[in-house]
């Protein structure tokens, strides 16, 4: 999809901070990364469950914040790897400061029902980067194609 | 988005089948659904996963949720799951540990939660 040399392709998609949108992303991110003849399929669908939980993340914080404001899902389609960023504009949150819940295998951890979001997101995408923003947070997602550092998988 | 979620039936067990994409969106209608079985005396469930597309994260919680219901009136759930893109995400989260997932609602209903989870 892309030629050597050429600059990345940035392609935008602004959606409602509403859940019924969440689908939409993901099915934007994957139609995209199926045009990236690098990423095996098993790839792109780790994609878009992190695209998934970031974009659930957001929704969530603008409601937080109460933000009638779009989230944006910026796709960067480059020479060695497919980035998406999801930004968006409600208070943000710092994800060093999540609770610690205790591990899975301990009967205490059926007490919560969230907080494994972030860790899928973790385990998926070859990087992954939160950084804050004058307007909420920026999760940014990295999926390298192969042979750019990434374990084949 | 449909969330396709139909219950029947086998052997003592309501087994409840969703089809479809389980995310933050249709994740409420999923818990709804499981609530009601429960609340209705249905404390046997399997969940069978095999229809499902998609699930995230707001699924698991809606699973969790189900299971810490159930144990709670002394009852099981079950899953049914081979895809393998979404016994991936039970993996990863460390939930293979947690629940007790079939290859088919026959051997779900024949198991039991005899197999004990992580093995």
């Amino acid at each position: 999809m892309t030629v050597p040399g050429e600059p990345a392709e940035v392609i935008e998609l602004e959606i409602p901070a509403r859940a019924e949108f969440v689908a939409l992303a993901r099915l934007v991110v994957s139609a995209l990364a199926s045009s990236d003849s690098n990423l095996a399929d098993e790839r792109i669908d780790d994609l878009k469950l992190a695209v998934s939980e970031a974009c659930t993340n957001a929704i969530e914080a603008h409601d937080a914040a109460g933000s009638e404001e779009r989230v944006l899902v910026r796709c960067k389609a480059g020479e060695d790897a497919l980035e998406v960023c999801v930004e968006d504009r409600g208070h943000g949150f710092d994800p060093g400061q999540l609770p610690n819940h205790p591990p899975v295998t301990d009967p205490d951890r059926l007490k919560f029902e969230r907080g494994l979001g972030i860790p899928l997101i973790r385990a998926l995408v070859d990087e992954v980067e939160f950084s804050p923003t004058d307007h909420g947070t920026s999760v940014r997602l990295v999926m390298r194609h192969p042979g750019n550092g990434t374990a084949a998988s | 988005m449909d969330l396709g979620l139909d219950v029947e039936e086998r052997d003592g067990y309501a087994v409840l089948s969703v089809r479809g994409e389980v995310d933050v969106y249709t994740a409420p209608r999923f818990r709804e659904r499981l609530i009601e079985l429960v609340s209705e005396g249905k404390h046997r469930i399997i969940v069978d996963l095999e229809g499902v597309d998609f699930l995230d994260s707001t699924g698991l919680g809606v699973l969790v949720g189900g299971l810490k219901r159930l144990r709670s009136h002394d009852g099981d759930l079950l899953l049914v799951c081979t895809q393998s893109r979404i016994l991936k995400v039970f993996e990863i989260t460390g939930l293979t540990k947690v629940f007790s997932i079939h290859d088919s609602v026959d051997a779900a209903v024949g198991g039991g939660s005899g197999g004990a989870p992580g093995q």
